[in-house]
């Protein structure tokens, strides 16, 4: 049965560690309906062997949620940047090109570390700090129409596609990239997280911060969350015009 | 420069100086131009009121070379800096952003040859700021087709980069200014071609 059933046609770029080469391997998995990237990526794990018929090692990935809101399984498959738990095998032409993430250093395989985007997060303080010696007691009010937009920037997941599909995020860059500048939007706009905003925007002000960005507007046609990456980078580009005009002119 | 603290200032001033000054300038310098479709001898008028502002020194170091070679050397640092992309990702703004890399190019090396081939002239060797100093060098067909890719090359560039300044600086925030403008600086794209491209020809 296993022999003439239909198959599917992965062709990866793998690399044993860090350091070393990326080769391309190809592998025929057997066809079941409703897979996904990860599953077939499974099937290679329980069967290591490539088309070739030759006794291969298991594809390395990362994956967590396989529901598209953990961001951890972002790779480059058929040449645009996207989870592969929501990469439908139904939905892909074959055969299936599957790539690491270019623009992040690779562990192994299809596995790649993102850190960049959480020191990132750091740098631009992407939090709303409330730690203290007493309880400061209950916040402001958030306006119900500042919430109903802030809940799509809150979408972000880390994935990486963003910064994936930048023209301006690459080696010779120091450009941090669209997601954790939308995240800078997110927290001024809460009204706690705006008590720290002038902290933010000074650091979206330093080296490969907001006037890094290029405008090719790739981030927002790849955010597999639909985030209005453009809107909150030209928004921010607002917010630190102003601030730098208060902080030369004095703000009062 | 570009690791130091005022990396946002220069961006910021990049961003600025292509459209005031330099892009005002352009627009001038093209309108001053297009008087040559009128005759040579209107022409002739029109870039000798150029010619013989008050202060002409000051007004083409800080109106002009300064401002205008700031933006230059600074844009190629970062035209090189950016991994163009458009294989992957054919959307139109993705385009759009090469061409003013490409486009940035093209207009530093075409204002370099053509500030040599006129002001240089002017200045250092004697020859004369008038129709013929023009006629002369687009007479060669070669240099006219370089002189017509240059002009439609810096409006292009002036253009999109009023469009990228209106973001860079937030004035279009929303996705529908965003687009409004994009339609705008699009029309002033084909309006100044226009006038520039018929201005070249009238030399020819």
């Amino acid at each position: 049965m296993a022999g003439d059933s239909k198959k599917i046609h992965l062709i990866i770029t793998r690399q044993k560690d860090a350091n070393s080469q990326p080769y391309q391997e190809e592998f025929l998995v057997p066809y079941r309906s409703n897979m996904n990237i990860i599953s077939a990526l499974m099937e290679i794990q329980k069967n290591p062997v490539n088309a070739q018929g030759k006794e291969s090692t298991p594809v390395i990935w990362e994956s967590v949620c396989l529901e598209e809101v953990c961001g951890a399984c972002s790779m480059v498959i058929n040449g645009k940047p996207r989870q592969a738990c929501s990469s439908l095998i139904d939905q892909l032409q074959q055969p299936i090109k599957i790539a690491p993430l270019s623009t992040f250093p690779v562990v192994r395989d299809l596995m790649v570390d993102r850190q960049r985007m959480f020191d990132s997060l750091k740098k631009v303080k992407a939090w709303v700090p409330i730690d203290g010696t007493y309880d400061l007691g209950a916040g402001p009010r958030m306006p119900e129409n500042t919430r109903q937009w802030a809940y799509e920037l809150s979408k972000c997941m880390t994935c990486g596609c963003c910064l994936e599909a930048c023209p301006n995020v690459n080696d010779h860059s120091p450009f941090m990239g669209p997601a954790p500048l939308s995240q800078v939007r997110l927290f001024n706009a809460h009204p706690t997280g705006a008590m720290h905003k002038d902290e933010r925007l000074d650091a979206i002000m330093g080296e490969g911060g907001i006037t890094t960005c290029g405008n090719s507007q790739n981030c927002v046609e790849v955010c597999p969350k639909g985030i209005p990456l453009t809107t909150s980078i030209a928004h921010l580009n607002r917010q630190v015009t102003l601030h730098s005009f208060k902080n030369f002119f004095g703000n009062f | 420069m570009e690791r130091g603290k005022n990396q946002h200032l220069y961006r910021k001033l990049h961003s600025l100086s292509g459209i005031i000054p330099v892009g005002v300038f352009l627009t001038v310098h093209l309108f001053v131009n297009f008087t040559v479709t009128w005759g040579m001898d209107a022409y002739n008028t029109a870039a000798n009121v150029m010619v013989h502002l008050p202060f002409k020194y000051f007004l083409e170091a800080f109106i002009i070379f300064i401002p205008l070679y700031f933006h230059a050397i600074y844009g190629m640092y970062i035209a090189f800096q950016s991994k163009n992309n458009v294989g992957s990702y054919g959307y139109a703004r993705n385009w759009k952003f090469f061409l003013q890399r490409l486009t940035g190019v093209i207009t530093f090396i075409f204002v370099t040859w053509h500030i040599w081939e006129t002001k240089v002239q002017v200045e250092f060797f004697g020859a004369e700021a008038n129709y013929h100093l023009m006629a002369g060098i687009v007479d060669n067909p070669i240099s006219l087709a370089l002189y017509i890719v240059g002009i439609v090359g810096s409006v292009y560039h002036f253009a999109n980069g009023i469009w990228t300044f209106l973001i860079t600086w937030g004035i279009t925030v929303s996705p529908k200014s965003q687009k409004f403008f994009a339609i705008v600086t699009f029309g002033i794209f084909v309006v100044l071609s226009i006038i520039g491209v018929r201005a070249i020809l009238g030399f020819a």
